[in-house]
């Protein structure tokens, strides 16, 4: 065994390639390991679409956080003409009053993010880190506001929202609560889920 | 040494084959071949319709669910919902469960009705459910009427009686055997020579000893093996609904391990050059 | 010496003064001197490492799903089998496994019986090694009752009942050890609890102290030949090579591969191994009303239950089910004592006498038809058989100690010889 039987380039070249081959199939065993992590067929089925009953829901009312949606919180709230007119006077305070950024489908792009202008669909979630904000719909000073004009504050971390689901400047989260995709069925059901294919 | 190697690893192989054999002994009926055959899309399809028609009742295949049966045997989800999804308050994503409750199946069967899903890996293949299927016979002896050549005393009533119809059991002529075990035959006329034989003489002899009464089921004996074929062949996917995908991704890891093995092959040579 | 180089060394001087990892890499890698020698049967001790690396992943990844009551089971194997992402892969990896590590661990064993690896100075390598067997079958036992099958919970059962047949604690035992007067979820539970936590924490120590004792004295080799007492000028084994890279990347890599393929093989086209790996009672749930017609062992266990099941009369006032449990307790135990056993003067069976062959052939082959008769229905020629096969399992290592001080052994070389 001289040193000269070592071809150093073959060998070189050799471990380039098993090291290669090698780091695909780390790759190819770590599909199985990761894929296992998504959700499953369960965790689909019972994030499957939901049908909710608006129909005996009044003015000024939340439904909520039953039902949930994906074991998300879900707030459907039917606005009163006064709100409603609240909504129209787009606070300057707020962020992201167009709803430029995208948190919700193009058929909820406008003043009320909402499909019906008075029947507004929530995920109860805040856009900071997740806790679920209250419903403050009473235009009256509050603790953390004293021109409270009705909408959302999440206890967590003090971030504001307009009976739109619009952020507030100068809070943490980041922007406006998600309006999921939703239609409706009928007059007074709402598909939770699903855009029934209008998007 | 190497001999040794060779034969110590062969051992196990050679029990394995020994064992499929003693695995589906207790059968007092032999079990009638079929060749499941999960591209057969159509098949398996039919077997799911008579499966939720029939079965479904009173068996569930509650590990498996209809999303899945739906997407792996190429049936549109809003044809599964409509057509073979009965329970109303099921959705696509459910698991394919009955609501009959284990007090009623005590009440009516005397048993609860077994699971169906992996019914034919219990079985060792859904040769056992094929040939169960086809022996159903009647017998006034029983509370429902029939009975079962390859499960005495059977507790089930003949679901898919409307479609073979009724089989009773009967005494058949058959050819004598000689003593050398071949069927004697008239030495003048060539006719072979005849006896009466029944029950477990004709099963030994590899005759059935079960007669369909004319008349009495709603498809011909071809068209009803086929309904039975493809609800096995259908029970054999839901035993094992990811056997394609194995067998598929198993093809393509064993060519990249033989690739990859090429390569470990010539580098260790590389190194073993300087061992010997 | 580039920049990039001297900024490595920096950084490994850096940690070597206060974690020796430099040194450890040199003493089990670099300048760890393997015997030249090594052939076929030296495969295995990697190979079990990487069926223990599998199922290690493998196991902690499927207890993510796994529910481990008695309710949920059964059906949450199911679950992993359909509803999960790759689920069946990981389940089949692990099932696969289970049996790709006995018989890994089988051959390594055998592996030690012929070229007399347990000889001094090796003895503690031999012991630890046959107490990773004694934990491996444990941990086997404790995971086959998880998936909650039928033949799950009999197996489970007809095992806890032996401690029953100890002489006055024995019902007793065998209650605590269920925690319940029948196997149940309790059980079921605590079964979990060893599987998926305690004995792997126990295999992993004793796997890592095997391979420390294994480094203090050095490997054997086919030869047997002492590779310490040929040293060049330097102080190397003149017939050692070292370790990495000629027989980790020369001998292990392409090896590993391969038992990969074979193990893939199974895994992708025979899960069930034809009723061997997977048995066809554990596709319906734990009845604890209905035993399957017949209850055999994985076949990692049957050589030992054969043996359990040969003991068929009583003896000194005790009765047979006693005698059972001692013969297949003994069978696993015996082996311990190995390194004290073998008289003979010489390792490896290149070198011993006749006597020795003969009686490893005889003892194999035995240990075979044991392991097949474990699988069948006994029957009274069956049984007869798996007498005389016991016999010879005992005999193989009782009589050692005649058998290998009489036999004529052949003169060993010096140096090792590479056929």
């Amino acid at each position: 065994m001289s040193e000269n039987s070592v071809n150093s380039g073959r060998r070189n070249f050799l471990i380039g390639a098993t090291s290669l081959v090698g780091a695909a199939g780390v790759v190819g065993v770590a599909v199985p390991f990761v894929g296992s992590w998504n959700p499953s067929a369960k965790a689909l089925a019972a994030g499957a679409p939901i049908k909710v009953d608006i129909g005996k829901l009044k003015p000024g009312e939340m439904l909520g956080p039953i039902p949930a949606w994906r074991d998300k919180p879900i707030f459907v709230v039917k606005r009163s003409e006064e709100m409603l007119s609240i909504l129209e006077s787009k606070d300057d305070r707020l962020a992201d009053p167009h709803s430029e950024r995208p948190m919700q489908p193009e058929y909820a792009k406008n003043d009320g993010r909402s499909i019906k202008p008075d029947v507004l669909v929530l995920v109860g979630l805040c856009t900071h880190l997740g806790c679920s904000p209250k419903y403050y719909p009473v235009v009256q000073p509050e603790q953390f506001d004293e021109n409270w004009i009705g909408g959302f504050f999440c206890p967590c971390h003090g971030s504001k929202f307009d009976l739109a689901g619009r952020v507030y400047k100068g809070v943490p989260a980041p922007s406006n609560l998600e309006v999921p995709p939703h239609f409706y069925e009928s007059e007074s059901v709402v598909v939770i889920g699903e855009d029934g294919g209008t998007a | 040494m190497k001999k040794l190697i060779i034969v110590l690893l062969m051992l196990p192989v050679l029990s394995l084959s020994s064992l499929s054999h003693a695995a589906g002994g207790a059968a007092t009926y032999p079990l009638m071949e079929m060749e499941p055959d999960l591209n057969d899309k159509a098949s398996l399809q039919r077997g799911a319709r008579t499966f939720m028609n029939y079965c479904l009742g009173c068996h569930s295949l509650q590990y498996q669910r209809f999303v899945r049966t739906a997407d792996d045997l190429g049936i549109p989800h809003d044809l599964m919902m409509e057509h073979l999804l009965f329970d109303p308050s099921a959705r696509i994503g459910s698991l394919i469960e009955n609501t009959m409750t284990v007090e009623h199946a005590r009440q009516w069967f005397g048993a609860v009705p077994p699971d169906l899903t992996l019914y034919t890996k219990l079985k060792h293949g859904p040769e056992y459910f094929y040939t169960y299927m086809h022996v159903f016979y009647e017998d006034e002896s029983r509370p429902l009427g029939v009975n079962n050549l390859l499960f005495e005393n059977v507790g089930m009533p003949h679901a898919l009686l409307e479609l073979q119809g009724l089989q009773r059991k009967v005494c058949k002529e058959i050819p004598r055997l000689a003593e050398n075990g071949g069927e004697m035959r008239d030495p003048l006329s060539g006719e072979p020579i005849t006896a009466k034989a029944c029950d477990k003489e004709l099963i030994e002899r590899g005759f059935s000893p079960l007669e369909l009464v004319e008349g009495t089921g709603q498809l011909s004996p071809e068209e009803y093996d086929q309904v039975v074929y493809d609800l096995a062949n259908f029970l054999y996917y839901t035993g094992d609904p990811n056997r394609l995908d194995r067998e598929r991704i198993g093809v393509y890891v064993l060519l990249f391990l033989a690739f990859f093995f090429v390569v470990t092959y010539m580098l260790g040579r590389e190194y073993e050059k300087e061992i010997h | 010496m580039s920049a990039i180089q001297q900024s490595f060394k920096n950084v490994m001087d850096w940690v070597d003064a206060r974690l020796p990892v430099t040194e450890t890499y040199e003493k089990h890698m670099s300048k760890y001197y393997a015997p030249k020698n090594f052939n076929f049967w030296y495969f295995f001790g990697v190979l079990a490492t990487v069926v223990l690396v599998n199922q290690l992943l493998t196991g902690i990844w499927l207890t993510m799903s796994y529910v481990p009551t008695a309710d949920g089971a059964f059906a949450s194997i199911e679950y992993i089998m359909r509803d999960v992402e790759y689920g069946w892969m990981l389940r089949y990896m692990h099932s696969t496994g289970a049996s790709a590590f006995f018989l890994v661990v089988y051959l390594h064993m055998f592996r030690a019986l012929a070229y007399g690896s347990y000889q001094k100075p090796r003895e503690l390598i031999w012991i630890l090694g046959m107490v990773i067997f004694i934990a491996l079958m444990a941990e086997g036992f404790f995971g086959y009752l998880l998936p909650w099958g039928n033949m799950s919970f009999w197996a489970g059962q007809v095992i806890v009942s032996l401690a029953g047949a100890i002489p006055v604690v024995g019902e007793d035992l065998a209650v605590w050890v269920r925690g319940d007067f029948n196997i149940s979820g309790i059980t079921l539970n605590r079964f979990f609890a060893l599987h998926v936590v305690l004995i792997p924490l126990v295999l992993i120590v004793l796997v890592f102290l095997h391979i420390l004792a294994l480094h203090e004295v050095g490997s054997n080799n086919p030869d047997g030949v002492d590779i310490k007492k040929n040293l060049d000028e330097d102080g190397k084994p003149v017939d050692g090579i070292p370790f990495h890279p000629h027989y980790t990347i020369g001998h292990d890599l392409p090896a590993i591969v391969g038992f990969l393929f074979l193990f893939s093989i199974v895994m992708f086209y025979f899960p069930d191994g034809g009723g061997y790996l997977i048995e066809a009672p554990n596709y319906e749930p734990a009845n604890p009303l209905k035993t399957p017609d017949l209850i055999a062992p994985v076949w990692y266990y049957t050589p030992f239950y054969s043996m359990l099941r040969a003991a068929t009369f009583p003896l000194f006032g005790l009765d047979a089910k006693f005698w059972g449990l001692v013969v297949m307790a003994g069978a696993i135990a015996l082996p311990i004592v190995l390194p004290w056993l073998d008289k003979s003067p010489v390792k490896s069976m290149r070198y011993k006498g006749w006597a020795s062959r003969i009686f490893l052939t005889v003892f194999i082959i035995a240990f075979f038809i044991l392991g097949y008769l474990g699988t069948q229905h006994p029957t009274a020629g069956r049984t007869l058989v798996a007498q005389i096969c016991t016999g010879i399992y005992f005999g193989y290592f009782l009589l050692m100690p005649w058998y290998t001080s009489v036999e004529k052994t052949r003169p060993v070389p010096e140096r090792v010889t590479m056929r």
